[in-house]
């Protein structure tokens, strides 16, 4: 039955010879311990325990789901043990600040155990990922009382953390918000709504639960420049630290869903409850906004960390399963042996292995933009964070979605039995597309805002990296045809971005009609690059120092080239063709 | 108890299915995973549980092997060892060699205690805390599944052919670890970066004056011959009558 292995092997193959990680926090004075060699070992360890411990609970817990009793959310069984133990050994505290017990590791770090955690169980994931995210915006906004009170335990994972922003009217468009801020007279307030889609909004995993509500204030301005955001725990908490009367927050209602069954998403109702303001008055979205890049990470890794557990279990099965014969062959083939198996495997490594290395290239920037003390330096690696954070939530998400697929199709009936777990995958993956922002807003916010961010300086940057990547292979006759490939990718590219920023197709109508393709178009084209970079760094590399060596670098890169990257010329003429099509019929003829 | 010596090997990984060089003079290591040992990272948990307990003060662990090695001691110093020492060589000792230069570093360290595992996975040898002992001249108990302390002496159940024995060892004292001795835990992170931090210190053999040339030639290395299809009989007669052609009976 299937198994997990956390692929570290490749994850050191991309810090150590794609990215030269160790060069890169050399240069920051908070991360000079984050060598190679500590990486290697933390990530070990959390892949033992995301395999022993957490895939086993990853079935049943989807097969068991939570439920609701007497106002109380109840987690499958073994969740509160795995919890327990997670939050022991520290994992919880990985990249939080070490002034409140943290390890301080780096967001490079951070994202690959994610990683993990969201292969090897993604229901589970979300409690750590959501506290941790909580504790990012307490840290970034909140006064220094209120930090000194939330963060040591939230970070210890003896509390953990909830964001409530949607409602039942207000979900992509937060600023149609109803849920209420009061303020009373010892300088906390009273806050007052109904949220709806709050994961982890309650359970019986810690004593407390920390939620961030967005509320408006009774003078806000309308829409999303009237809300705050309010501090409200589950039981109120006395100075000395210790949880105490509840606080008027009670769930609603468990929301039934098609995956995550082992994440309690909840109906919240904040009856009048006590809370604290974060940040200031009014700039509540903004507040939530700064911690944005890594909450879309976070969910572009879940995306490619199902992809990567389906991956496994349905080459396993490839190797294993005898059905036909390849041409020529005298007895049943191994169905890995036939082409269009290969192709369906092939596909899901050439997007996952590309994935990862987006999200690190995109993690070391959002590093340097943390820690390194040239501010140049720092706002060259904001921009670019800036620009490709929507990109990595999307593309992440609906290739790992199309990899889920493809992965249950190779198991063939099987893939459909819950048994074998590859449909699990499937209904697990669809909510990364949607959440945290759906995949049409991440494309919104790529082509309306992020484009011309900064003066499209961040977008000239990138191209400029992907130019370097092209100049720096073309000695190395191996590499000729992808790079032709990723050339012309390019091309097209810069061709569409160019009539969407400034030429035929920049109206905010076509711009919006474009956006998802663009998002595609994008995405395969970054992929391409690092397809190339990681060929080029497997060939001069040829055997990495500790001997390991990931397989086939410049195979799957070629395979990426030929029969995926030409995607990128039917998105471009998809594009070009404009959006007269799309909006000829009105909304009457549907 | 003051010290406990913890001698690990580096094993390729249980989960992985060995592959023969084409020429078959051994297993195919080059891109494989490499892990601690199960059998020493059992012993290494047991070192830190009596540590733990209040039975010893100071945990060394100890591997003979190549620069990858470290990897290993690094994960043991993570589970709670105080300090490492590697003896650096590409040569894959025999036994015998490991032996005797674990007999120089005790001289070194003057451990209480030796526990190691009772078999390496990849050799199965099953040797070398045997013949520590004996080099020692040390009371030794092997294939232990519960150790405890007993006053100044060490009771340990052995798993033995006939069921279970149960030895009453004075110190100094060498112990080999079984399978259901413990199950060793799952690091904490603070502790895996509080690892880097402890002493780790690099020798090689010609240090102890031991030469670690190998006595034993390996004259081959095939995998198991392949699984060949069954024949069916049609009585118990047929059976006997195969049997004794086949020289079986």
């Amino acid at each position: 039955m299937p198994s997990y292995k956390a692929p570290v092997e490749d994850m050191m193959f991309l810090l150590r010879d794609v990215f030269r990680s160790d060069a890169v926090f050399a240069e920051m004075p908070a991360q000079t311990d984050t060598d190679c060699d500590t990486i290697e070992s933390v990530l070990e360890e959390a892949g033992r325990f995301c395999s022993e411990i957490l895939y086993p609970l990853n079935m049943t817990g989807d097969i068991e789901g939570c439920r609701l009793e007497n106002g109380k959310v109840i987690t499958p069984k073994g969740f509160a043990e795995a919890y327990k133990a997670f939050s022991e050994a520290g994992w919880g505290g990985l990249s939080a600040s070490p002034d409140y017990g943290g390890q301080g590791l780096p967001r490079t770090v951070q994202i690959l155990v994610d990683e993990m955690l969201s292969a090897s169980n993604l229901s589970f994931g979300l409690f750590p990922g959501l506290t941790r995210g909580a504790c990012e915006t307490i840290e970034a906004h909140a006064t220094e009382d209120l930090k000194n009170l939330y963060l040591p335990k939230m970070i210890a994972g003896i509390w953990t953390g909830a964001m409530a922003l949607t409602e039942s009217n207000a979900g992509s468009d937060l600023g149609l918000l109803k849920t209420s801020a009061k303020p009373r007279d010892d300088g906390s307030f009273t806050v007052t709504g109904t949220k709806i889609f709050i994961s982890s909004g309650d359970h019986d995993m810690a004593e407390n639960v920390i939620h961030l509500v967005l509320a408006r204030l009774p003078d806000a301005p309308a829409g999303t420049k009237g809300i705050s955001l309010f501090l409200c725990p589950k039981f109120l908490v006395s100075e000395e630290g210790t949880p105490g009367a509840p606080n008027n927050i009670s769930v609603g209602a468990l929301e039934h869903k098609m995956g995550i069954h082992a994440q309690p998403t909840c109906v919240m109702n904040y009856d009048g409850c006590q809370g604290w303001l974060v940040g200031a008055p009014h700039r509540g979205l903004a507040a939530m906004f700064t911690m944005m890049n890594a909450e879309r990470l976070f969910v572009g890794v879940q995306g490619l960390g199902v992809a990567d557990a389906s991956y496994q279990t349905a080459t396993t099965y490839a190797r294993e399963r005898l059905q036909g014969r390849t041409p020529g062959a005298t007895v049943t083939s191994p169905i890995i042996d036939h082409p269009d198996v290969r192709r369906m495997l092939l596909s899901m490594r050439a997007f996952t292995e590309a994935g990862r290395a987006l999200t690190l290239f995109t993690a070391l920037e959002m590093d340097r933009e943390k820690f390194h003390p040239d501010p140049e330096i720092r706002r060259a690696a904001t921009g670019l964070v800036a620009l490709l954070t929507p990109v990595i939530k999307a593309a992440l998400t609906d290739f790992g979605f199309e990899a889920t697929v493809l992965g249950q199709q190779v198991l063939g009936g099987h893939g459909y039995i819950r048994e074998w777990g590859q449909e699990q995958f499937v209904r697990d993956a669809r909510i990364a597309m949607i959440y945290e922002g759906t995949n049409g807003i991440q494309a919104q916010d790529l082509v309306l805002r992020k484009l011309t961010l900064d003066d499209g300086q961040p977008v000239v940057r990138l191209f400029g990296l992907i130019r370097k990547t092209l100049d720096e292979a073309e000695p190395v006759p191996a590499l000729a045809s992808v790079r032709h490939a990723v050339q012309n990718a390019l091309t097209h590219l810069e061709n569409i971005t160019k009539r969407l920023t400034s030429g035929d197709l920049s109206s905010a109508e076509e711009r919006n009609a474009a956006a998802v393709d663009y998002l595609r178009l994008f995405a395969l084209t970054c992929f391409g690059w690092l397809w190339l970079r990681m060929a080029h760094a497997q060939t001069e590399a040829g055997t990495s120092e500790n001997g390991t060596q990931p397989a086939g670098k410049l195979a799957t890169a070629q395979f990426f080239a030929d029969r995926i990257l030409p995607q990128t010329a039917s998105l471009a003429a998809q594009i070009g063709a404009g959006n007269a099509s799309v909006m000829a019929p009105d909304a009457g003829q549907f | 108890m003051k010290t406990i010596l913890v001698p690990v090997k580096m094993v390729l990984d249980a989960n992985v299915r060995p592959r023969v060089r084409a020429d078959e003079t051994g297993v195919d290591l080059t891109g494989m995973r490499l892990s601690i040992n199960p059998f020493c990272e059992i012993a290494v948990e047991e070192a830190v549980r009596l540590k733990e307990a209040g039975h010893a003060e100071d945990i060394v662990v100890v591997s003979i092997g190549p620069a990858k090695a470290q990897d290993t001691l690094r994960q043991a110093l993570a589970m709670g060892a105080d300090r490492a020492l590697h003896i650096q060589t590409d040569d894959s000792p025999e036994p015998l060699a490991i032996a005797k230069l674990l007999r120089a570093v005790v001289e070194q360290e003057k451990p209480d205690l030796v526990i190691l595992g009772k078999q390496a996975v990849d050799d199965d040898c099953n040797q070398t805390g045997q013949m520590l002992a004996s080099l020692l001249d040390w009371p030794q108990a092997t294939f232990a599944s519960t150790v405890s302390v007993d006053g100044d002496r060490l009771r340990v159940t052995r798993e033995i052919d006939a069921g279970l024995q149960i030895l009453s060892l004075p110190l100094p004292a060498v112990i080999t670890t079984d399978l259901r001795l413990n199950e060793p835990r799952h690091c904490a992170l603070p502790n895996i970066m509080k690892a880097r931090k402890k002493p780790l210190t690099v020798t090689s053999p010609s240090d102890y004056g031991v030469d670690t040339t190998r006595r034993l030639t390996i004259l081959s290395v095939r995998p198991p011959a392949g699984r060949k299809a069954g024949i069916r009989v049609s009585s118990a007669a047929e059976l006997v009558g195969d049997l004794r052609q086949a020289g079986v009976l």
